[in-house]
C-alpha cells in the first residue's frame, strides 16, 4: 500500500486512542479532586497536565488550573493538540484522506463521531456534565475500534492501524501511571495510606480496569499488585506488555506479508524481551517514574523506527 | 414572456416518461416528503459527499442540495442523445490528434490557425505525440440543455477532467434506498457499471512499454480539493490507488509510487489536476502538486496520462463553435446534436452585434468555468451590463455570447410544494479502445425560481437522472 496511506492509518489509530486517554485523564482528575488532600486539588490537576504533556499550553491560555477550564482544555480546546476534539478531528481528517482503505462502517463511525462532537460543542457547557463527555468519548472510540475489528480486511492496512493503537496505548498507560508519581511526589509518608490506595483505585477506574483487577488479584489493593497488573500482566488489555506483544504481532505479520525483516521488528522484540524478564521488584528498585520515563522514550524510538521502515516513502 | 418546455407536463397531460411519477408525487404527503428530504441530507452528510466552494470560506462541509424529484428520459430520447454524444467525443479526439500532428483541419481552412496555435490551452510540449489508441480525452463531459421535445443543444464540452460523476452514482444509490418502490414500478436502466467501465477504459490505453496487467492510479491535488470526495470515491469503486504528487517519483524510464514495500511501477495516471500542475519541470515550476520528470516519461511512452496533456484546446469556448465543423471534417457526418449559436466577440461584426444586444444575451469568458465571470443579460442590472460592456470592449477576444436559451424545466420540490425549475444535463462519455456511455448523467437544477444558472457554486442542486428501458 502507499506509504502515505499507511501513515494516515497509523495516525488515525493513534489519535483515536489519544482521544480516549484525554477523556480518561479528565475522569482521573475529577475523581481525585473529590478527595481532600494535603496539597489541595490544584496539584492533582497539574499532575494531569504534566502527564498529558500539555502543561505549558494550558498555563499560557488559562493560567490557574480551575476544573471548568481543565474540562474545556482536555475536551473541546482546539489549542490543545491532545484534546478529544483535536484528536477526533485529526483522526477523521486522516480517515477522509484514506477513505479507500476504510470500510463504510469504519468511516461512518468516525464521521458520525465528528459530526456529533460538533453538535456537543454548540451546547451550553453547563448542560454537559463531565460524565456525559467521558462516556460519549468511550462509546465513540469503542464504535470506531469495533467497526475496525468487525469489518476491515486483515491486510497490511489493518496491521498499521493496530500498530498505531498499541503504540499509543502503551505510551498512554505509562503516562497515566506516571500521574500517580507526580501526585505522590511531595509527601512520601502517604505511601500505603488510605489516600494512596484511593488514588491507585481511581487510576484503575480510569482504565476501566477496576473490576478486572479484583478478578485477577483479589484482596488488598497494593502498589505492587497494580504495577504488576498495568505493566506486566498479559491479561490486562491496557498493560504495557499486552501492547508491546500486540506491536510485535503486527510487525511480524507485516514482515511475513512483505517477506522482509525490519529494524522495527527487532526494536519491538527487544522491548518485549525486557518486559518478559522483568519483576515488579525490579521496577520499584529502578523507581517507577524512572522506569516509566524510560519506557515512554522507548516507545518514541519504536515509533520513529516504524516510520523509517514503512511510512516515510523512502522504502527501497 | 418566454415559454419554457416542461419535461413532465404538456398542458394538462403528463408526458409518457413521467407517467408513473404523477401518482407518486400526489400520494406523498408534505410531512413524508420533509422526512425523506431530511433523511437524504443525513445520508449525504454521513457518506461525506460535500462540496467546498473556492474562495467562499464558510462551511467546508457544505452539501450540494439534492432534489428528490427525478429527471426522466425515455429510451428513444436517450438513444438519440447517446449517438450525438459519442459522435462528438470521437470528433473532439480526432481534432486533438490532428492539431498536435499535421493540423489538417487548419490547413484546410476549416478553423483559424490563431484559435488553435495561439490558444492558451495549446501545449507545445506535446506536439507530435499520439497517445495510446489515439485518445487525448478519455472522459468527455458534455453539457446539454433542452428547449423542446426534440431540441437539445450542447452548451459546452469538457475534455479535461469533468467532475460530478460521483453525484450521478450517489444520487441513484440514495434514491434506490429511499424509494425502492419507484424502481420496481419503473424500468430504470442502471448506472452502477460506470466505475468498472472507467477502469477498463483507462487500462485499455496503457502505454506501449507496459507488458503486464496495467497499474492504474488516480492523481489528486489532495484532500483540500473541493472534488476530493469524488477522487477517493472513484478510486475506491475502481479498486485503484489514490495518489498525490508526493507519492510518485520518476526513475529511469518509468513512474513509481512510494509504497510500504518499496517502489511500484505505475502505468496509467487518471489525473484530476490541470496540465499546469502535473510536472514542475515542464510546466509551472512552482507546482508542489505534480511529479518532476513525469512529462519525459510520458513522451517516451513509459506512462499514460488521462486526459492527455493538451486536451484542453478542444474544450475552449472559442473552439467550441467549430465542433460541428470537426464532425463534418473528420467523420464525414452531420452533427446529431446542435451547438448553441455563438457570437465571438473577437470578430468585429459579432462584437458589434453583441454590444448592441447585451440585454438579451448570455456572455461568458472564453476560459471561465463554474458560472463565474458570466453575464445573463435579461436578468442583469443596468450596472452589471455596463460593467460587461467595458470588459468586453477592453478585451473582446476573451468573450463569447449566446442567446438566452429557454432551458427546459422539470418538477422540483421547493418550500411551497412542487414547482418547475430549470435543468441541464452532463453525461460522461468514456473513450478508450471503445467509446461507452452509461445511461444517465448529472442533472443540475437551478433551485431559485426563474434562475437559469445551475452551477453548484451559484446555488444549484442535483437530481437523479433516469433513462427508461424500452
Amino acid at each position: 500500500m502507499l506509504s502515505r496511506t499507511a501513515d494516515n492509518l497509523f495516525w488515525l489509530a493513534r489519535y483515536m486512542e489519544r482521544a480516549e486517554t484525554s477523556a480518561r485523564l479528565l475522569e482521573v482528575g475529577a475523581r481525585i479532586a473529590l478527595m481532600p488532600s494535603a496539597a489541595g486539588y490544584r496539584n492533582e490537576w497539574e499532575s494531569l497536565l504534566h502527564a498529558s504533556g500539555t502543561a505549558d499550553g494550558f498555563a499560557r491560555k488559562y493560567g490557574d488550573a480551575v476544573q471548568r477550564n481543565l474540562e474545556s482544555w482536555f475536551f473541546f480546546d482546539g489549542d490543545n493538540p491532545s484534546s478529544v476534539m483535536s484528536c477526533i478531528r485529526a483522526a477523521r481528517e486522516n480517515g477522509r484522506i484514506v477513505r479507500t482503505a476504510l470500510t463504510t462502517q469504519v468511516w461512518d463511525a468516525l464521521n458520525t463521531a465528528f459530526q456529533e462532537l460538533r453538535q456537543l460543542e454548540r451546547r451550553p457547557r453547563s448542560e454537559l456534565d463531565l460524565s456525559v463527555l467521558t462516556d460519549w468519548t468511550m462509546r465513540n472510540t469503542a464504535l470506531v475500534r469495533g467497526s475496525i475489528d468487525a469489518t476491515l480486511l486483515r491486510n497490511d492496512g489493518w496491521d498499521f492501524l493496530n500498530l498505531g493503537y498499541f503504540l499509543e496505548r502503551a505510551d498512554n498507560t505509562a503516562r497515566l501511571m506516571d500521574v500517580k508519581y507526580y501526585v505522590l511526589l511531595p509527601r512520601l509518608e502517604f505511601v500505603g495510606s488510605g489516600l494512596d490506595n484511593y488514588q491507585w483505585t481511581t487510576l484503575l477506574r480510569a482504565m476501566s480496569s477496576h473490576r478486572a483487577f479484583h478478578w485477577a488479584y483479589g484482596g488488598e489493593v497494593t502498589a505492587a499488585k497494580i504495577a504488576h497488573f498495568l505493566i506486566l500482566n498479559p491479561q490486562c488489555p491496557r498493560s504495557l506488555i499486552t501492547c508491546v506483544d500486540g506491536m510485535t504481532t503486527h510487525l511480524d505479520r507485516l514482515a511475513r506479508g512483505y517477506q522482509r525483516k525490519t529494524a522495527a521488528q527487532e526494536k519491538a522484540r527487544g522491548i518485549q524481551a525486557e518486559l518478559a524478564e522483568l519483576r515488579v521488584e525490579d521496577i520499584f528498585d529502578e523507581g517507577l517514574h524512572e522506569f516509566l520515563s524510560r519506557f515512554i522514550g522507548d516507545m518514541a524510538r519504536a515509533g520513529s523506527v516504524i516510520r523509517d521502515c514503512y511510512l516515510n516513502g523512502d522504502v527501497r | 414572456m418566454t415559454s419554457y418546455f416542461n419535461e413532465m407536463y404538456q398542458g394538462h397531460s403528463v408526458r409518457a416518461p413521467y407517467a408513473r411519477l404523477q401518482d407518486w408525487m400526489t400520494a406523498m404527503p408534505a410531512e413524508l416528503r420533509q422526512m425523506k428530504q431530511a433523511e437524504a441530507e443525513a445520508l449525504f452528510r454521513r457518506i461525506g459527499i460535500t462540496f467546498a466552494v473556492y474562495g467562499e470560506g464558510g462551511d467546508p462541509d457544505r452539501l450540494i442540495p439534492f432534489d428528490m424529484f427525478p429527471r426522466v428520459f425515455s429510451g428513444a430520447e436517450w438513444a438519440k442523445l447517446e449517438r450525438g454524444i459519442k459522435q462528438r467525443a470521437r470528433a473532439l479526439n480526432a481534432f486533438l490528434v490532428d492539431v498536435y500532428g499535421r493540423g489538417e483541419i487548419v490547413r484546410a481552412g476549416r478553423i483559424p490557425a490563431r484559435l488553435v496555435y495561439l490558444n492558451e490551452a495549446y501545449e507545445k510540449a506535446v506536439v507530435g505525440i499520439v497517445p495510446p489508441k489515439g485518445v487525448y480525452s478519455h472522459i468527455v463531459g458534455i453539457d446539454l440543455v433542452r428547449t423542446g421535445p426534440d431540441e437539445f443543444f450542447v452548451l459546452e464540452d469538457n475534455c479535461r477532467t469533468p467532475s460530478g460523476v460521483s453525484y450521478m452514482l450517489e444520487n441513484r444509490e440514495i434514491m434506490m434506498r429511499m424509494f425502492p418502490d419507484l424502481f420496481r414500478e419503473n424500468r430504470i436502466q442502471p448506472v452502477d457499471s460506470y466505475p468498472e467501465i472507467l477502469r477498463r477504459t483507462l487500462a485499455s490505453v496503457a502505454p506501449q512499454k507496459c507488458d503486464r496487467e496495467p497499474t492504474v492510479v488516480i492523481l489528486t491535488p489532495g484532500h483540500y480539493n473541493s472534488a476530493y470526495y469524488e477522487h477517493s470515491f472513484l478510486a475506491d469503486l475502481m479498486g485503484v490507488e489514490l495518489v498525490e504528487g508526493q507519492d510518485l517519483f520518476v526513475e529511469g524510464e518509468f513512474v513509481f509510487m512510494r509504497t510500504t514495500e518499496g517502489p511500484r511501477r505505475v502505468d496509467v495516471i487518471y489525473r484530476r489536476l490541470d496540465d499546469a500542475f502535473i510536472d514542475p519541470l515542464c510546466f509551472r515550476p512552482d507546482s508542489m502538486l505534480g511529479v518532476p520528470g513525469l512529462m519525459d516519461v510520458y513522451r517516451s511512452g513509459g506512462v499514460s496520462i488521462c486526459s492527455a496533456p493538451g486536451a484542453g484546446v478542444a474544450d475552449d469556448k472559442a473552439v467550441y463553435t467549430y465542433v460541428p465543423e470537426m464532425i463534418r471534417f473528420y467523420l464525414g457526418e452531420e452533427p446529431i446534436l446542435n451547438n448553441v449559436p455563438t457570437w465571438q466577440c473577437g470578430k468585429a461584426e459579432d462584437l458589434k452585434y453583441v454590444l448592441a444586444h447585451l440585454n438579451e444575451l448570455v456572455v461568458k469568458e472564453v476560459h471561465g468555468s463554474g458560472g463565474y465571470g458570466m453575464l445573463v443579460g435579461p436578468k442583469a442590472s443596468a450596472d452589471q451590463v455596463e460593467l460587461f460592456r467595458a470588459r468586453i470592449t477592453a478585451n473582446p477576444g476573451n468573450y463569447i455570447a449566446q442567446p438566452t436559451l429557454a432551458l427546459s424545466t422539470t418538477p422540483t420540490f421547493v418550500a411551497e410544494g412542487i414547482a418547475p425549475r430549470h435543468v441541464d444535463l452532463r453525461p460522461y462519455c468514456l473513450v478508450g479502445e471503445r467509446i461507452e456511455l452509461v445511461p444517465g448523467g448529472l442533472t443540475r437544477v437551478a433551485l431559485t425560481e426563474g434562475s437559469l444558472v445551475v452551477n453548484s457554486s451559484q446555488g444549484g442542486g442535483v437530481k437523479d437522472t433516469w433513462v427508461l428501458a424500452e
